[in-house]
């Protein structure tokens, strides 16, 4: 279990400095840090590797001190025994894909180094080009190799930073297997930073939230990115559209309450919520969530329908985004193939239908 | 033209270009790396001679050097013979004068590392040692280059510290410039010129490896 509770402070020349302000837990095992960028992941996993220093706060793996500001100790990063995968991999240009991971290996016999870069290389699947540069490897290689260099020192920590960006999903998928079998044998405290949703559902076990710098909710994915209570959250996760609202009467026979949106454009139905009639909040729901119809629809069990125009569509690779006037302004995501099978158009008049749960009360 | 003022300045250049590589070394690491607040202090002690004139240099090394200067008389006990007018004497004045020209170089090229290799490297285990000889000297190697032909060609050609410090002692302080200044004031125009051109191609040749090597003309690795 690494334990961390850390506060670090950065000067700034705006008015309000940044700071981190983390408290958190990480059993073994997969755990994402999501939040959106600028919310200190990376500090975060910077001031756990030693890289750079809390001002105040401790850090310790199980019964090893890391970082304890009261007792003015700080391990230096070599002697953390943890793997750091950097955003950027960091490989060594001028060394060879093997150098590359035996580069952590050189306390240890000649023998033992010969024989755990074999097994990694076989692990990761980089056999082939193991005498090759960083330069010549693409970018899901490079991606293998670091993963390779960094694990192959059994390390007691597992740090990665967006190890997997810029990689095709099926590519990720396959990586993210290799990374998933190589965790079953070696159970130690994975935290892996992301803003991808997908990779967040493929490994999933464990949800850490920051934003701004604090710890906003841990738990597991889905109970923390599918319903979103801040809004720079909701924003991350992609909920496209978070509307302001205020809430107007609260129905705790039907579970739900009355909500006008973007000052009383309109009215939806939401799950009922902690937030007393009268008070302002903030509505999230995503664009994917958006039912179009272009007749008044009957016979649903969706609460919300929303007569509305189409102001424009984007088409956005295998997805088209509609802006509606329904009140408030939505996004609403569809595929092309209903675009033609509906004839939308700019001007046309829609429902919008919207399910009272895939209405999220944001703070 | 005179040979063995030319070999003397071969000397010369070559032994102030290696010992101040590794002078520059730890200094320019320091510059480049420390966080200390009075580092500026250093960096301008260290730009002193590209602005001061040679012989102000000089005078100051001479005086330092002289039978009651510190260092001469330190030199004296050492070794039993003063150090003002020796070729050590000049190699040690010559030092000082090039000394911008090693580090600043080596200061450029360090800062220019991404350092993100360098916490890799700290994560893996590595200590600053091995981080420097493993990561940052073969990353940092066109600077490295840089900086010894520059403090080499700065050497080769340099004359009024070499004048102030050295006077001019065929075979141990008569050095190429102060031999073309010889011959032009003997009116020896057809020997200054031979004499000059060859260190004129020579410092074009050394400054066309450097801009060569740093456009990485002949990098050894494909560019990322």
């Amino acid at each position: 279990m690494l334990n961390v509770q850390i506060r670090k402070q950065f000067r700034s020349n705006g008015a309000q400095p940044f700071v981190l302000d983390a408290v958190a837990s990480f059993a073994a095992g997969f755990t994402v840090l999501f939040g959106p960028s600028g919310a200190g992941k990376s500090t975060l996993l910077d001031c756990i590797a030693g890289l750079q220093q809390p001002d105040s706060g401790e850090i310790h793996l199980g019964e090893k001190v890391f970082f304890d500001a009261a007792s003015n100790l700080s391990l230096p990063p070599q002697r953390r025994e943890l793997a750091y995968v950097f955003q950027s991999l960091a490989l060594f240009p001028h060394l060879s894909v093997e150098q590359n991971i035996r580069y952590g290996l050189d306390k240890l016999a000649v023998s033992e180094q010969t024989e755990r870069t074999s097994s990694i290389a076989k692990t990761f699947r980089i056999e082939n080009f193991l005498y090759r540069r960083p330069a010549e490897l693409s970018g899901g290689e490079k991606q293998r190799v670091a993963l390779a260099r960094a694990l192959v020192t059994s390390p007691r920590v597992l740090l990665l930073d967006e190890p997997l960006t810029g990689l095709d999903s099926a590519l990720r998928r396959s990586i993210l297997e290799d990374l998933r079998a190589w965790n079953d044998s070696n159970r130690i405290p994975i935290l892996y930073v992301t803003h991808n949703r997908e990779e967040v559902d493929a490994i999933g076990e464990r949800v850490v939230t920051l934003v701004n710098g604090r710890v906003q909710e841990t738990g597991a994915p889905r109970a923390v990115l599918d319903a979103p209570r801040s809004v720079e959250l909701a924003h991350a996760t992609g909920f496209e559209n978070v509307l302001p609202a205020i809430v107007v009467e609260h129905r705790p026979a039907d579970g739900v309450m009355r909500v006008s949106l973007d000052h009383a454009a309109c009215e939806i139905e939401i799950p009922l919520g902690d937030a007393a009639p009268g008070s302002e909040v903030r509505v999230a729901i995503r664009a994917g969530d958006i039912l179009v119809a272009t007749e008044p629809p009957h016979f649903l069990s969706a609460r919300n329908i929303l007569p509305g125009t189409i102001e424009s569509l984007e088409t956005r690779g295998t997805i088209v985004a509609l802006r509606v006037k329904a009140g408030a302004s939505f996004q609403v995501h569809v595929t092309p193939g209903a675009v033609r099978a509906l004839d939308l158009s700019p001007g046309l008049l829609v429902w919008l239908v919207i399910k009272t749960h895939s209405c999220h009360l944001v703070r | 033209m005179n040979a063995e003022a030319l070999l003397l300045s071969l000397r010369l250049a070559a032994t102030v270009s290696i010992l101040l590589l590794v002078l520059a070394l730890p200094l320019a690491y320091g510059l480049a790396f420390s966080t200390w607040r009075g580092k500026f202090l250093v960096e301008s002690v260290v730009a002193l001679p590209l602005v001061l004139p040679p012989t102000v240099l000089g005078f100051y090394a001479l005086v330092a050097m002289g039978p009651r200067g510190p260092l001469g008389k330190l030199w004296q006990s050492l070794f039993g013979h003063p150090l003002a007018f020796t070729f050590a004497g000049l190699v040690l004045a010559s030092m000082l004068y090039s000394l911008p020209f090693a580090v600043q170089p080596l200061v450029a090229s360090f800062e220019s590392l991404d350092r993100r290799l360098l916490d890799a490297s700290a994560v893996l285990g590595a200590d600053r040692v091995r981080t420097f000889f493993r990561v940052i000297l073969p990353l940092a190697w066109p600077g490295v280059l840089t900086a010894l032909v520059l403090s080499f060609a700065h050497t080769l050609g340099e004359f009024g510290v070499v004048l102030m410090v050295g006077g001019n002692l065929p075979g141990i302080t008569r050095t190429v410039s102060i031999d073309i200044y010889d011959r032009v004031q003997a009116l020896d125009y057809a020997a200054a010129h031979q004499t000059a051109l060859l260190l004129l191609l020579i410092s074009f040749v050394v400054l066309s490896i450097v801009y060569g090597v740093n456009r990485r003309v002949w990098s050894p690795w494909p560019a990322k």
